[in-house]
């Protein structure tokens, strides 16, 4: 079996941790607008992404990933350094 | 066994309330993190809890240092692999006069009371969060209720325990994690045995209980809350204080 790309491994985590259906999770989405999540979802879910990708993500970074899009490109930056 | 299969940390474990805690969470079938600042007291709570054939590991910190708090909890966390209980009992008193006090003995006791609270409550919060459980308990102090001439610094940092502990428990309440604070009166410890006699005898005539309370009765309302019995209590102050502050 192919190993998950960065976007689906991102994308599973945040149907995990919302409970939402994969379809919702664009990379529009919004995470508090669109998919219903409250600030400690948010906290939740960049702990989660911490895990996965062995990345530390400061507090300052966090506050801008506001969107399943930018956090997959965020995502992508940092593993790729 | 209330607490059978729990990791619980407690701080201020060497001595007084946060032993007599460390030493019923233990007969209660807890694991035990021992943390007192200086390690010959750490030891001596973590050595007991062994006796009685439970998990005990001493650590020495200083609660009031980011730095040496993050270290410690990492090393909690690997030797205990989850956390289930933490009890913010690490305390320092500088008491004096208002007039009189200095700012570095009002620091050092905001430092280890409140601040404390915070660097170890934010990350063991965070593992709680994720596990979808557990129990944070502060203990307080009357005093932070009803002030105490003498003791604005460590009035202040009890009273901001408080606080602390409904916003904490607002916080993390739909996550499962309840947070709690216990409000002690005068109980028989190192710190109230260094208090003139003349003032302990006025202590006691304003405890309508009339005596002071002993550190295993400030241990039974933390094993409470700590307990499955405790689950739908959250942000309250228990005051067990012989009827103090009624």
């Amino acid at each position: 079996m192919a190993e998950k790309s960065l976007e689906e491994k991102v994308k599973d985590i945040i149907v995990d941790q919302l409970g939402v259906n994969a379809e919702q999770v664009t990379n529009e989405a919004k995470f508090i607008e669109d998919l219903g999540a409250d600030s400690l979802d948010t906290v939740e879910l960049v702990m989660a992404f911490e895990e996965e990708f062995g990345v530390e993500v400061p507090d300052e970074d966090a506050e801008k990933l506001q969107t399943v899009g930018t956090v997959i490109e965020y995502l992508k930056d940092k593993t790729e350094k | 066994m209330k607490l059978e299969n729990k990791v619980a940390i407690v701080t201020g474990a060497g001595r007084g309330i946060g032993a007599a805690i460390a030493r019923i969470f233990a007969q209660n079938g807890a694991s035990v993190a021992c943390v007192s600042r200086t390690l010959e007291n750490a030891k001596k709570t973590a050595d007991e809890i062994q006796a009685m054939g439970r998990k005990a590991i001493p650590y020495a910190v200083d609660v009031s240092s980011a730095a040496e708090s993050e270290a410690t909890i990492q090393k909690i966390f690997t030797d205990f692999e989850r956390v289930d209980v933490l009890v913010n009992n690490a305390g320092v008193t500088r008491d004096g006069l208002l007039a009189r006090m200095s700012e570095s003995d009002w620091d050092t006791v905001l430092d280890t009371n409140l601040k404390g609270a915070f660097l170890w409550t934010k990350p063991v919060a965070r593992a709680m969060v994720k596990q979808r459980s557990g129990c944070i308990v502060n203990i307080s102090s009357v005093v932070g209720l009803v002030g105490n001439g003498g003791q604005s610094n460590y009035a202040a940092s009890k009273a901001g325990l408080i606080g602390f502990t409904k916003s904490v428990a607002r916080e993390f309440a739909s996550r499962g994690v309840t947070c709690n604070a216990i409000a002690p009166g005068f109980i028989v410890s190192d710190m109230t045995d260094s208090l003139p006699d003349a003032i302990k005898q006025k202590v006691v005539q304003a405890i309508p209980l009339g005596a002071f309370g002993k550190p295993e009765d400030i241990a039974e309302a933390a094993l409470f809350l700590a307990s499955p019995a405790g689950h739908y209590v959250t942000g309250q102050v228990l005051a067990v204080d012989g009827g103090m502050t009624m």
